[in-house]
């Protein structure tokens, strides 16, 4: 079986500074995979390598077997919360309807039939009823599902996830973890996490990334292979099986 | 009421306000985009560069508003190169544009011979000078510019919105914005038949921002902002008719008490529902 992501000996630098260093790592069709590692260890460098909008300084990267470039249409994508005005006049909706953007989606208004294909992921969100209000008047999670649902919009065979339950209470965590086992069966998912939290619970394979990459499978993530990333002073957390 | 009566009698001044109202729905249309997307200063460096297509134009003897258009679709597609660049200091840039755009056109204008009272209208303004047949010229500009936003509002509020995003869609980002600063452009020209090149962002930006107070949408924004404008404008050419004063700095005072009225009476309403 081909893999659904191919990462082949990447480099990439910022002015001179190695961000990543050689990292290869490989999820199978259907994979969930959970990347891990200090702030600036390069995970969202990486993340953005995987959507094309870096390119690799050395090394490839293959989704479905093309560039990210020409895969982009298969790829979802969560930001990191908020990076926009939340004053921006728009609804939920109206968000969430971007996602289906793209090739024969691009001009004139959004018509009935456009509007209802969102009905479902609303659904599968939980944001049916928030579907009318105005972006500024949701909270943190709220607005998280909303970027969540524009992704999960375009249908995607891949979703690429940077932190998103940075904004979220630990009850909302866990709900989005499990709702995003439950997208498994249908697509491969790589989700950004700044710590362990609940994420090995839920996914199949652990990437801790700082500069270099060290793959695990969740079994085998162990007190040493932490503190070898982070340190002596990180505590395990919430990490049983 | 002498401004009504006049309006009865006199034919320049009907076509004086149909002018203002044209231009203040055009304002009303794009200047949402220009107040959510914060290039206000940007489109103010396109306005001002105006001015040197409109004395070169009136140093060879064509027509000054077919200047002000080239020249702005000039200045835009090259300010907003500038911007797409990411050079250092795009602010500086825009700021140099800005004064030697009006340098040129001063410059122009000084050296056409014979008498230069048009320069004061086209800083500041007079809609009682508008020419015939610029109502159907601007009419005609203005369903142009509906008809284009109606094609790309979608992919364009994607782009405002998370450019990044768009990009990822397969939206054509940079077309889409030096697309919107074209349109910026056209706009700007046609405000300033109403109030003159100086004055041009007040009538652009104050009736949008003030329908971003109110509106829940883009669209909402654009249609209180077109009412918005179209009441400063004719609200304005009355008063100054009544006062006999500048028709183009009454618009834009007016323009900005209702900004400030706009603005104090949302600040009560949040304290009293809060």
């Amino acid at each position: 079986m081909t893999h659904a992501i191919e990462i082949d000996g990447v480099s990439f630098s910022f002015e001179r500074q190695l961000v990543l260093d050689n990292v290869s790592l490989c999820v199978p069709h259907g994979g969930f995979v959970g990347l891990i590692g200090p702030n600036g260890g390069g995970k969202s460098t990486l993340l953005r390598l995987m959507l094309g909008l870096l390119a690799p300084q050395q090394g490839r990267i293959r989704i479905f077997g093309q560039t990210p470039t020409q895969a982009s249409r298969r790829i979802g994508y969560v930001p990191q919360f908020a990076r926009f005005a939340r004053s921006f006049p728009i609804s939920v909706e109206d968000v969430v309807l971007m996602g289906l953007l793209g090739k024969g989606h691009m001009w004139g208004p959004w018509r009935r039939r456009d509007r209802q294909k969102v009905d479902g992921v609303l659904e599968t969100l939980e944001i049916t009823h928030l579907r009318y209000r105005h972006i500024d008047s949701l909270s943190g999670g709220q607005l998280q599902r909303v970027l969540i649902a524009r992704a999960l919009a375009s249908q995607p065979d891949v979703l690429l996830l940077d932190e998103p339950t940075a904004s979220v209470d630990s009850n909302g965590e866990r709900s989005l973890f499990e709702l995003f086992a439950s997208f498994k069966r249908d697509m491969t998912l790589v989700l950004i996490s700044h710590d362990l939290g609940f994420i090995s619970d839920y996914v199949d394979q652990v990437a801790c990334l700082n500069r270099t990459l060290l793959s695990h499978s969740t079994e085998s993530v162990t007190a040493d292979t932490i503190s070898q990333l982070y340190g002596e002073q990180v505590q395990m957390i919430h990490h049983h099986h | 009421m002498d401004f009504i009566n006049a309006l009865f009698t006199q034919s320049f001044l009907r076509q004086a306000l149909l002018v203002g109202v044209l231009a203040s729905l055009a304002g009303g249309l794009v200047g949402p985009y220009v107040v959510v997307r914060r290039i206000g200063y940007l489109a103010g460096g396109i306005a001002h560069t105006v001015l040197a297509g409109m004395g070169i134009a009136y140093f060879i003897g064509s027509s000054p508003i077919v200047g002000a258009f080239v020249c702005a679709i000039v200045a835009a597609l090259l300010i907003g190169s500038i911007s797409l660049s990411g050079v250092d200091q795009e602010d500086t840039l825009i700021g140099a544009l800005w004064a030697v755009g009006m340098a040129v056109g001063v410059l122009f204008i000084s050296q056409t011979p014979g008498y230069n009272a048009n320069l004061m209208s086209y800083l500041f303004g007079n809609l009682l000078l508008s020419s015939e047949g610029l109502v159907k010229v601007l009419l005609a500009i203005l369903v142009g510019l509906a008809v284009i936003l109606w094609l790309i509002h979608r992919p364009l509020t994607a782009v405002i919105f998370d450019e990044e995003f768009a990009r990822l869609r397969g939206v054509p980002t940079k077309f889409l914005y030096l697309l919107l600063l074209c349109l910026v452009a056209v706009t700007v020209v046609l405000l300033l038949q109403a109030v003159g090149l100086i004055m041009v962002i007040a009538l652009l930006t104050l009736p949008a921002a003030l329908a971003g107070h109110h509106a829940r949408s883009l669209a909402g924004m654009m249609l209180i902002a077109a009412i918005a404008g179209s009441v400063f404008t004719i609200g304005g050419l009355a008063l100054s008719w009544q006062a006999d004063l500048p028709s183009g700095a009454t618009i834009v005072l007016l323009a900005g008490t209702g900004y400030i009225i706009s603005l104090l009476s949302r600040r009560l309403i949040r304290r009293f529902t809060a």
